[in-house]
């Protein structure tokens, strides 16, 4: 029977009912139920971890315009294959997705090729220029879940107050790539520190985050709009979210694994996998990170997975463009740091920061178990051993840093709707 | 001890002894030279390709006469006259030259990084002349060598280098081959132009240059580019000449036997006054002399090692 699955005997983890415990979940014609389904595919899960379908709520998908670093097809076959079921689409496409056209155009994409769920972000300003306002409400009729200007930032404060006032309106969160254009302006290539120095390359230094994490903090304060700081970086912005957080402003931040896996040492031979925005910081930032993971500051995780085609990346470091793959290694980076290397914090945690919080920034009707919502589920082995091997990856590209790297920890089976759209070994 | 690398793209990764074994070599064929003009057939039958992405004339000119007086044959591209101003890519344009039979790439680039780039790409050799703020490795063995040459010694040598040290790639090749022979570094200049992470890196740094005047063995002067001044690293020419260049009453408080050092083309009256340029104490123009037999050393070496085998 299709859509339908029995999964059993599993250590079932769903943070958004504080449910832990071994039992089994039901999924009937695509939705949990309370009890086994006759004829549904059978899932033997005694030793795995099940919980809600992961979210990754920061994903470059490259459709439209961009297809020889991805597709939505293959963007959602790498999703399946590191355990997550819902990916949220940044809207840095060719053309920028500034448009309710652009937006259906994904949507329908996505429904006839997309082996997870897909929601749409629309672009905060026209062409991401940051100069005016893109048609936020029509794109919210059109089913967009968040406004950004991702890759970019809004340096007109004015407009951004005015953007943050808008979104209000329609209860739309604004997600922001927080990067000073004066401090790190285009030319900024890695974290200004002693590596940028005897390497040569211009620095994007902390303050250049810190300082627009400060100003989202301000803006959510004064509109009562929720902000989202993506991909945080720096030990400051830490610090200043956690401050935020205690007066009750609706600022909320995400981390990705290459932050906490990587230092901007790893820049000492120029390679174009390692360059990314925001660039590898320090080891202090890292344990900064670790802190706001470990004490709830930051509470969601997220890859920012950024295929290039290995033309783009081959080139002399100043040339080549910023990003990394994250959705197939992500499950894994973050077992193996936050779970095992750092002990940061326990698998409900990690799970919850995966699934019910940014389901809940986003107001999806997902990343829960709960009776009678869509049977997204990942089975996860969280001490399983294995070895990144970017060849074998489902993306259409191959830049990652981690090719080779052996990691504990691993999704080994992915349900969408009640169908299993990915399980190891298949 | 054998040389082994068929690619100088940095200092940073030579050992003190690689680099002893450059200005040694160096020092040979300066002696032989002198006695006229003399040609080697080191590098006959073999292709030099001069890649200069970005402009130069010293630095290409003198890579073409040392690869000549090697007997190599010599081909100069600029980079308006290549297909790179056609959008292709270096690599493209590297690997075209290399299946034309160039057996070694001397490139300067804007890009920091951009050497190694290729010498990680290529079969043949790579030689860096300038990669954007990163490094200019023959730029540091040369001055090292005048450094020996006149001083006899470079270990326990106190150099102050003066200037623009952030977007020097000649102050980085200084720095290291100065620190790997034991010299002690200086780094003078505003502090914006200054960074601090310098000082991890073994060197001291200063703001004022009254302060260390007079206890320089050597003073090696950077060029200040005006384009720094309008991204606001400093106020103006006038201002930095009046805290940091080298005027006559400056060069009266250098030790009597101090080296004054410019590795070109000089802003006569910013960071250096004419009449100590062309003073007794300037070894500038034995700079562009000693230039010529290091690159001859770093081009015999790198020429004579074989291509990697196919893997």
């Amino acid at each position: 029977m299709k859509k339908s699955i029995n999964i059993r005997g599993g250590r079932v983890i769903d943070p958004a009912s504080a449910r832990d415990e071994v039992s089994d979940v039901y999924v009937a014609d695509g939705l949990f139920t309370s009890s086994p389904v006759e004829g549904a595919v059978e899932v033997d899960a005694r030793g795995l971890v099940v919980c809600p379908g992961l979210i990754d709520l920061h994903v470059h998908l490259r459709e439209p315009g961009q297809g020889a670093k991805e597709t939505i097809e293959t963007g959602t076959k790498a999703a399946a294959a590191g355990g997550f079921t819902s990916v949220v689409a940044m809207p840095n496409t060719q053309p920028v997705a500034d448009h309710p056209g652009i937006i259906a155009w994904m949507q329908e994409r996505a429904a006839a090729v997309g082996v997870v769920n897909v929601f749409t972000t629309g672009a905060i300003t026209v062409g991401s220029q940051g100069e005016q306002l893109a048609p936020i409400g029509a794109m919210a009729a059109a089913g967009i879940v968040a406004v950004t200007d991702d890759g970019r930032c809004v340096q007109n404060h004015e407009l951004m107050r005015r953007a943050a006032e808008y979104c209000g309106m329609f209860g739309l969160p604004v997600m922001d790539h927080c990067q000073d254009a004066s401090l790190a302006g285009a030319d900024a290539l890695m974290h200004e520190g002693y590596w940028s120095t005897m390497l040569g390359l211009p620095g994007w230094p902390r303050m250049a985050e810190e300082i627009i994490v400060a100003r989202d903090a301000l803006l959510a304060e004064a509109t009562g709009t929720r902000f989202h700081c993506q991909h945080l970086s720096a030990a400051g912005s830490v610090r200043i979210l956690r401050e935020a957080r205690a007066r009750g402003i609706p600022l909320s931040g995400e981390v990705c694994p290459h932050h906490l896996a990587l230092t901007d040492e790893a820049l000492r031979d120029y390679d174009t996998n390692f360059k990314m925005n925001p660039p590898l910081r320090e080891q202090t930032d890292i344990e900064a990170l670790l802190g706001g993971i470990a004490d709830g500051t930051i509470d969601i995780l997220a890859t920012d997975h950024a295929p290039h085609a290995p033309y783009e990346k081959e080139v002399e470091f100043s040339a080549a463009p910023f990003g990394i793959l994250g959705l197939e290694t992500a499950v894994g980076l973050f077992c193996e740091l936050l779970l095992h290397h750092y002990r940061a914090i326990e698998l409900p945690a990690l799970i919850a920061m995966l699934t019910a919080n940014p389901a809940r920034l986003l107001g999806l009707d997902r990343g829960t178990l709960a009776i009678g919502r869509p049977g997204d589920v990942t089975l996860l082995d969280p001490a399983r051993e294995w070895q990144v091997d970017k060849n074998a990856f489902a993306s259409k590209s191959r830049n990652t840093p981690f090719h080779g790297r052996v990691l504990r920890g691993q999704a080994v089976r992915t349900v969408v709707g009640g169908d299993t759209v990915w399980a190891v070994d298949s | 001890m054998n040389w082994t690398r068929k690619d100088l793209h940095a200092l940073s990764v030579l050992s003190a002894e690689e680099i002893n074994l450059v200005l040694d070599t160096a020092a040979e064929f300066k002696g032989v030279g002198q006695r006229r003009l003399k040609k080697f057939p080191s590098l006959r039958g073999k292709t030099l390709v001069n890649l200069f992405v970005e402009a130069s004339t010293r630095t290409r000119t003198s890579f073409e006469l040392a690869a000549v007086r090697l007997s190599a044959d010599v081909v100069n591209i600029s980079a308006s006259a290549s297909s790179l101003s056609k959008g292709e890519s270096l690599k493209d344009t590297a690997k075209t030259l290399e299946a034309l039979a160039a057996d070694l790439i001397v490139l300067r680039h804007s890009a920091a990084g951009s050497a190694q780039f290729l010498a990680e790409r290529l079969r043949a050799g790579v030689i860096n002349a300038g990669d954007g703020s990163h490094e200019h490795p023959t730029q540091g063995l040369l001055d090292v060598f005048t450094i020996r040459e006149r001083l006899g010694r470079v270990a326990g040598v106190k150099v102050g280098i003066v200037g623009d040290i952030r977007f020097s790639r000649v102050a980085r090749s200084n720095l290291e081959a100065l620190t790997k022979l034991g010299a002690e570094v200086i780094l003078i200049g505003p502090s914006t132009l200054v960074p601090r992470e310098f000082a991890r890196s073994g060197a001291r740094i200063t703001h004022r240059l009254d302060d260390v005047l007079g206890e320089l063995d050597v003073i090696n002067l950077l060029r200040i580019q005006h384009e720094r001044q309008r991204a606001g690293y400093f106020p103006g020419t006038g201002e930095y000449a009046s805290f940091f260049g080298l005027n006559a009453a400056r060069a009266r408080r250098l030790k009597p036997g101090a080296l004054v050092m410019h590795p070109g083309p000089i802003n006569r009256g910013v960071e250096l006054d004419g009449s100590v340029a062309d003073g007794p104490q300037s070894v500038i123009l034995d700079q562009v002399t000693n230039g010529l037999a290091v690159r001859m050393a770093v081009l015999y070496l790198c020429g004579s090692v074989p291509p990697p085998e196919d893997s």
